[in-house]
């Protein structure tokens, strides 16, 4: 399954031997790990190639998490930008995110493997209820990692967590964020890893979680560029996807990396790995970090819980080197402006992640006039409603 | 400028003539870090293992997360750290402990020179498997400084030797599935691991990660050659300051040296 002469041949393919996309990616995990992640590589290489199996994790995807998902063009919002504004529906996925097709993917992978339990961290709380909704499932024993900073400001999915049989803990360390929960989940599957799967929530840690995780979301893309083409008879001009670790965004870039659309990923300007990143190693990855002057991880700080990281996926940092994708940023008052906008002209409520995607939007229409622009509605925004019942107490 | 004692060839004198052999693990830029590291020296350490806190340590527990925190709050650096190393004044080998983005971040030969300019002897980077440890290993082999490889009983039998064939110094037995912090049992696999590398290689092995006091520290060394104590150590620095952790590595070597 793996290549050996050194880099990817062109965007989107397999990663080389050692899982680098280029010079970004491998395997940096404490000694204990190193068979974990082999045997995951291999497992996961041989469930690829079975079409049995395959026809199972598609079938769980049509009748249990509703895919394929909508296409919607925004008519009204788009008649403003002067612009025709398309949108794939992830959140209309069951449990309201693309997070739910790589824990399909993993979790019956991890039973496949002889796995009981799951471990994840979360950061909006998506996949930590994807991660609960998946062990439901599949009957299998839950735990998620969530940042006691994230507990609070998305506490409706701590719940939901929870009420799906899930134990959550709340993280106390570092910036008691994202990337605390992800330090949290590596320790915890380092003391279990003998019966335990670490459903890694993005694009990110150590090979082959990366090209695995990716390979679980192309399906995006795949229906996207179908659904395009049916609606417009082309490829639209612009993607454009918000990145935290970079999942919904390589999903969906995955459909056009070998077309002509320019390929945009929207970080948050307090996690702007790509922008302020230099390379670093952390969570398993080489990869864009945001570190001080010493090569301590500097914490980031969004608005939103799920983009609220300091690095990025190794393939976006590839795709980043070789100018096959751009990565600008937004801040938060773009954001909250952006969340307002596409509910009351589109009525749908995106969560503040691909809110993000959209207020890129809005700010660079003037620049893309008469274009055709597909943003990853990568979910919905009812967990983000009670933290924007503050932010916008005086303003509705 | 004092070079530093060499460790492999202190440790493995040492352990060819009976000893067995006690490293304990430090947090560097902890306020009373360099007199702990007196203490240990003054009180039977064969070597000191000098924590460079890391913003995001995975393989350590809280004890020891606390300690990194508190240094790295304080202003600890990688370099006010090193600076302070040759005023130590210790005659045993000094080791560093990090996280491989420290080294990363400065590029592997700049790294390694600047530990053997500071006299350190050695050096163990638990996030950095063999796989991706070429780049670093050859800096340190021309530096002077001795890659101590981690080996985990999760390793299948053919793996091992190619941890012990890269291993310098001596090679670090993980005793448990997890990470730093103290345990009440010692676990089985401290003793199994330990066995298996002993039947495979020369160089001297060492248990650490979960060997929590005196009694947990003879038991690992009637396979093993030696232990490493991290968390134990440092909670006694962190409750009662450098002179507790003196008189506490005088009891393990009491504790050790009765077995052998
Ligand atoms: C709706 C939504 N979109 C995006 C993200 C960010 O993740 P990624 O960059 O991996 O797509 C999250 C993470 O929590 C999310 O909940």
């Amino acid at each position: 399954m793996t290549i050996t002469d050194g880099s990817p041949r062109s965007a989107m393919d397999q990663p080389d031997g050692t899982g680098r996309f280029g010079e970004f990616g491998g395997r940096f995990v404490p000694e204990t790990l190193v068979p974990a992640c082999q045997e995951l590589e291999a497992g996961f290489a041989d469930a690829w190639a079975d079409t049995e199996w395959r026809a199972e994790l598609d079938q769980v995807l049509r009748d249990y998490a509703g895919r394929p998902s909508a296409f919607t063009e925004c008519h009204r919002l788009g008649g403003e930008l002067g612009l025709r504004l398309l949108l794939k529906r992830e959140d209309l996925n069951h449990t309201g995110s693309h997070k739910i097709n790589n824990v399909i993917g993993q979790a019956l992978l991890a039973k496949r493997m002889g796995k009981t339990r799951l471990v994840a961290e979360t950061g909006a709380g998506q996949h930590g209820v994807a991660t609960a909704t998946a062990a439901a499932l599949l009957g299998m024993e839950c735990k998620v990692y969530m940042g006691a900073v994230d507990v609070e400001r998305q506490a409706l999915n701590v719940f939901r967590m929870r009420l799906l049989g899930a134990e959550v803990e709340a993280v106390h360390s570092g910036s008691r964020t994202l990337k605390d929960a992800v330090n949290e989940a590596m320790r915890d599957w380092v003391a279990t890893v003998g019966d335990t799967h670490y459903c890694l929530g993005s694009v990110m840690g150590p090979h082959p979680y990366p090209f695995m995780v990716r390979q679980f979301h192309r399906v995006i893309g795949t229906e996207a560029r179908e659904q395009a083409r049916a609606l417009l008879g082309d490829d639209p001009d612009v993607v454009v996807a918000c990145v935290g670790g970079g999942s919904n965004a390589i999903g969906i870039f995955s459909g056009f990396v070998d077309t002509r659309s320019r390929l945009v990923g929207v970080e948050p300007a307090g996690g702007a790995a790509v922008t302020r990143g230099i390379p670093g190693v952390v969570h398993g990855m080489r990869s864009y970090l945001m570190q001080d002057e010493f090569g301590q991880v500097e914490e980031a700080h969004s608005i939103s819980a799920g983009l609220d990281y300091p690095g990025v996926g190794p393939e976006h940092s590839y795709l980043s080197s070789i100018g096959r994708a751009e990565y600008p940023n937004v801040v938060d008052a773009e954001v909250i402006e952006a969340f307002q906008r596409l509910s009351r002209t589109e009525g749908i409520i995106p969560a503040l992640e691909p809110a993000h995607a959209i207020a890129w939007v809005i700010r660079e229409a003037p620049s893309m006039k008469g274009q055709t622009v597909l943003v990853n509605m990568s979910g919905r925004g009812d967990k983000d409603v009670g933290q924007m019942m503050d932010v916008l107490a005086d303003r509705l | 400028m004092s070079v530093g004692a060499d460790l492999s060839s202190t440790l493995r004198a040492r352990r060819d003539a009976g000893r067995k052999l006690l490293v304990p693990y430090i947090t560097g830029g902890y306020p009373g870090w360099q007199d702990a590291i007196r203490a240990c020296a003054a009180n039977g350490a064969d070597a000191v293992e000098i924590g460079i806190p890391f913003s995001d340590p995975i393989m350590d527990g809280p004890v020891i997360q606390q300690a990194s925190q508190t240094a790295l709050d304080g202003g600890a650096t990688p370099q006010s750290i090193l600076e302070e190393v040759p005023r130590l004044d210790v005659d045993i080998p000094l080791v560093v402990m990090t996280y491989y983005n420290v080294v990363h971040h400065e590029g592997s030969v700049r790294f390694a020179e600047r530990l053997a300019a500071a006299g350190v002897t050695g050096c163990i980077l638990p996030d950095l498997p063999l796989e991706e440890s070429g780049e670093w290993c050859e800096a340190a082999d021309a530096a002077g400084v001795a890659t101590i490889m981690l080996a985990a009983p999760t390793a299948p039998d053919d793996r091992l030797p190619r941890i012990t064939a890269r291993a310098r110094g001596f090679v670090y037995s993980v005793g448990l599935l997890g990470v730093t912090g103290e345990r009440e049992t010692l676990a089985e696999t401290a003793t199994t691991l330990a066995g298996r590398l002993k039947a495979i290689t020369d160089t001297p092995v060492l248990v650490g990660v979960g060997v929590s006091n005196a009694e947990q520290a003879a038991m690992a060394v009637r396979v093993a050659d030696g232990v490493i104590q991290g968390a134990s150590m440092v909670r006694r620095l962190i409750e009662s300051g450098p002179d507790e952790v003196g008189r506490y590595v005088a009891e393990v070597r009491e504790a050790i040296d009765a077995v052998s």
